[in-house]
């Protein structure tokens, strides 16, 4: 305390001199973002801030029918100097006329414009038709009439300065509105949008959930730091991932010619989605014993892994004919289905992509088995083999994990750059890859565990941090110019932006659970996927869907804007109709999103209160 | 038989936890670990089972070394090694009758774990064992309904379930009263004489030692100070064990 009144000169001459630098900074700031209030006040813009605010406070949501009666007169700007104002015609009488008076005036004058034989009680303007066409849609003027009951009424206007020989018009176009109100054209444009935004959100959320959970085990630093390899391990288990996603999908890929070259037979196709499952359910029962205390000979371990992977093929084989089966449905219901055929489109659609995924995911199971698989191999061979082996063997199989590694990594370099020069893209980096491989196999002891999950985990981490600093509108751009303009495009964007962000947060509450079941769970002989199942994640089910609710509604709002770059969804329309000055139609739009963001809003706390 | 030779260990931090030490336990032994805070005594249990990797040792199991096992084959030691905790470690929000269940994990087909199935017998297993600690009725409860000492019942079910040769207690009953305590002690009681279950349970109340325990090993500082019979520690050996201010008090 005392120490601080000491100070106390000091202290003041700080906080002056802060307050002085802050003021500077504050005064840059106004320079730079250009605050005027002075614009504010200008009469052009506070006009223009009535006219919008007035607009937008009438958003084009209903509108009535309206019967309309339109009369031309016509009328002379600038008086005819041989005084021939027979020229106009008597009006007929017996329809809505207009009388003017005087017939003709000069520019500036104000003359009276008087209307019969309207409807009742409908109002519009009343305007200067310039030209000597009566079906320009040009106007000129704000006059107003507005007819009483007998559908008469009286009206000054201005001319305005439109001097010509020619004959010109006065144009009345009243109005009156029949019928109940109904919805715009914008409001069922706009519903349309709407609807397209929640989806956009609602695809967005699910598929990055889905990818982010994975990811977000291996950003925690508490799970991966247990994982532990000999380097044998680690540089088979790495080769195994290129080498099985290219069998994997070319065998998937194969399995998909087997199954479309039995034609779309709907009824084969039911007949082998009905036995696959079976089929495959009891083959892997037999080759997946829920309990053993015996460890297996090898021959019924090979037996076994053979039956598996016949398995996985008849699984695949199924999932092709279930492909084309929706498909098949789908295309048939979409027809047939009327209105509702956005059913048999969305089947159509789920069959496509999973005809689309299915090698995908066949290359992606592969890559993982073989990796895991090989990765076994090496762990086994560093535990059995002698010292020196091990060693040699090392040195061998990281040089060679290396280079794939760092091959592969110029091979996405050149696809994205196109440099072309295959000293660049592949010998050079093949060749750094060997050698840090080598350098590390020379340098660990053979045997030795070495850290892989924190690798990994370091890795993932700073993947996931770059990436979550680019902000979601600037990857919808991106995914723009990829797949075009379209609510595609906003899906991929904010699902990518989900991916990251989600997988970040996620990871960090996996890294605050409690490490005592975890502890309890690993010493049962849990191995580690178990102990994820059971100690884990009935630890994080509450924060990721607290998270996941929270995520979706950040991304209904994305998805809301997401439009303004071409992303799809509402925003679309909301920044046309911006750009095009119609801002009753903007507000229409304006208040369909707020409704939306608050409805979700209301569901997701709701939610979050019920599953917390 | 399990037999620990010269254990160390010392963490990363630069604390020598485990200093050299050596001892056996025939099967079907109950012995305590006794020792102050900080003396050793988790590191030691937690080492037997790995959870924690000694730095250097040998600790012997059946004559197969432990601290040489493979992973595959870790899990095939873990398995016969259950574990009780002073926190019972339960997974708050799964059931009763998972949490109990979780201690066949060493057993099955991981893959099936994917899909949270377990084998029928399995099943009526992990009932029979709620049973024998009295909270059958408790099954399908939330573990973090259930009071302390039923939660440490629930733990020891789990043991249970691994069939185990050997339990491993790191002190079972420090969070809980002492008439809770004794009952749950004599849980173990009965699991060391019936099923002649080998348990290594480490204990801070020298009356429940000398209540409980066939033999004695005491830590101090990471460095085994006294191993025998629970009545051969006298004031002098009690000093050793606990310290030269130590008051034997109850
Ligand atoms: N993860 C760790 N990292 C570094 N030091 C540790 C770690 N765990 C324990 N220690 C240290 O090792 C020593 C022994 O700790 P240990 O937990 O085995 O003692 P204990 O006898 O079980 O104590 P208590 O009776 O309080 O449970 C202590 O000095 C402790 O600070
Ligand atoms: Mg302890």
């Amino acid at each position: 305390m005392k120490n601080n009144k000491k100070a106390s000169p000091w202290k003041s001459l700080q906080i002056g001199l802060a307050t002085l630098l802050g003021l500077v900074v504050f005064a840059y700031g106004f320079q730079i973002t250009q605050v005027n209030l002075e614009e504010l006040r200008s009469e052009k813009r506070q006009e223009s801030l009535v006219r919008v605010t007035r607009a937008l406070a009438q958003p084009e949501i209903f509108e009535y029918d309206q019967t309309e009666e339109i009369v031309n007169q016509p009328f002379y700007v600038t008086c005819p100097s041989s005084g021939s104002e027979t020229n106009i015609p008597e009006p007929d009488t017996s329809a809505p006329y207009l009388v003017i008076t005087p017939a003709c005036a000069n520019p500036g004058d104000i003359v009276q414009v008087e209307g019969f034989n309207f409807a009742p009680y409908t109002t519009g303007p009343v305007r200067f038709v310039p030209g000597s066409d009566p079906t320009n849609i040009v106007s000129l003027g704000r006059d107003t009439a507005e007819t009483d009951g007998n559908g008469h009424f009286v009206v000054s206007m201005e001319i305005p300065d439109r001097p010509s020989d020619d004959v010109q018009y006065i144009r009345a176009t009243l109005k009156k509105n029949v019928g109940a109100p109904h919805l715009t054209q914008t409001a069922y444009d706009t519903w349309d949008k709407i609807v397209e935004t929640v989806f956009l959100a609602l695809l967005a959320t699910v598929f990055g959930t889905m990818l982010a959970i994975p990811l977000s085990f291996m950003a925690a630093r508490n799970l991966m730091k247990t994982v532990k390899s000999p380097l044998t391990s680690i540089a088979l288990s790495t080769l195994g991932w290129p080498i099985g996603i290219v069998i994997g999908f070319i065998v998937v890929r194969w399995v998909g010619g087997l199954s479309s070259g039995l034609g779309s037979n709907i009824w084969i196709n039911l007949a082998s989605i009905v036995i696959t499952p079976v089929v495959v359910i009891f083959g892997l029962r037999w080759a997946l014993p829920q309990e053993e205390t015996a460890l297996p000979g090898r021959a019924l371990q090979i037996t076994r892994l053979g039956v598996i992977l016949l398995e996985v093929l008849i699984g695949f084989f199924g999932l092709f004919q279930l492909a084309a089966l929706t498909m098949s449905i789908g295309k048939s219901l979409e027809t047939s289905l009327g209105s509702f055929g956005f059913l048999g489109y969305f089947l159509f659609q789920v069959g496509d992509i999973i005809t689309i995924l299915t090698p995908a995911l066949g290359a992606l199971a592969a890559g993982g088995t073989l990796s895991n698989f090989m990765g076994r191999i090496g762990q086994l061979a560093s535990e059995k083999l002698p010292m020196a082996t091990t060693k040699i063997l090392n040195i061998v199989l990281s040089a060679a994990a290396g280079a794939t590694v760092l091959g592969l990594i110029g091979q996405l370099v050149e696809w994205l750059y196109q440099i072309g020069n295959p000293l660049y893209v592949l010998w050079a980096p093949v060749t750094v890859g060997a050698i840090a491989g080598l350098l590390l196999a020379v340098f660990t002891k053979a045997k030795e565990s070495l850290p892989i999950g924190l690798v990994i985990y370091s890795i993932t981490r700073t993947l996931l941090n770059t990436m979550r600093s680019v902000e979601a509108l600037v990857m919808a751009i991106v995914f723009v110019i990829a797949v075009g303009i379209g609510p595609f495009a906003g899906v991929m964007a904010l699902g990518l932006h989900t991916i990251v962000s989600l997988a970040k947060l996620y990871s960090e509450q996996v890294e605050s659970i409690m490490a005592g079941p975890l502890e309890a769970i690993e010493a049962t002989g849990a191995n580690r996927l178990q102990t994820i199942i059971y100690a884990v994640i009935p630890q994080i089910v509450p924060p990721y869907i607290s998270y996941t609710m929270y995520r979706w509604d950040i991304n209904v709002r994305m998805s809301t804007i997401i439009g303004f770059v071409g992303g799809g969804g509402i925003g679309f329309l909301l920044q046309q109709n911006i750009n095009l000055l119609n801002y009753r139609a903007a507000s229409a739009q304006m208040i369909a999103i707020a409704v939306v963001v608050s409805i979700m809003d209301y569901i997701s706390s709701v939610m979050r209160e019920r599953v917390v | 038989m399990l037999q620990i030779r010269n254990l160390t260990k010392i963490y990363d931090g630069g604390v020598k936890a485990l200093d050299n030490v050596s001892f056996d336990v025939p099967d079907g032994q109950f012995l305590a670990v006794i020792g102050l805070s900080g003396s050793g005594k988790s590191t030691l249990l937690r080492c037997i089972n790995r959870l924690i990797e000694p730095t250097d040792g040998q600790i012997l199991w059946n004559g197969e070394d432990i601290t040489k096992a493979s992973p595959e084959e870790m899990r095939r030691i873990r398995r016969k090694i259950g574990m009780v905790f002073q926190h019972f470690n339960l997974v708050h929000r799964s059931k009763v009758i998972t949490n109990v269940l979780a201690g066949r994990l060493g057993y099955v087909n991981p893959a099936w774990s994917l899909l949270n199935r377990f084998p029928k017998d399995d099943i009526e297993k992990a009932y029979k064992q709620l049973e024998r600690v009295g909270i059958a009725d408790k099954a399908n409860h939330r573990a973090d309904e259930l009071s302390g000492g039923q939660q440490q019942r629930v733990g020891i079910a789990r043991a249970l379930m691994q069939d185990p040769a050997m339990i491993l207690a790191d002190e079972p009953v420090a969070s809980l009263d002492p008439v809770l305590a004794h009952s749950i002690m004599k849980h173990l009681e009965d699991i060391n004489d019936t099923d002649g279950v080998s348990v290594l349970c480490s204990l801070h109340f020298l009356d429940l030692v000398h209540r409980y325990a066939d033999r004695v090993v005491a830590l101090n500082a990471g460095k085994l100070v006294f191993e025998g019979l629970p009545k051969e520690i006298d004031d002098k050996k009690f000093k050793d064990i606990y310290g030269r201010d130590a008051e034997r008090v109850g």
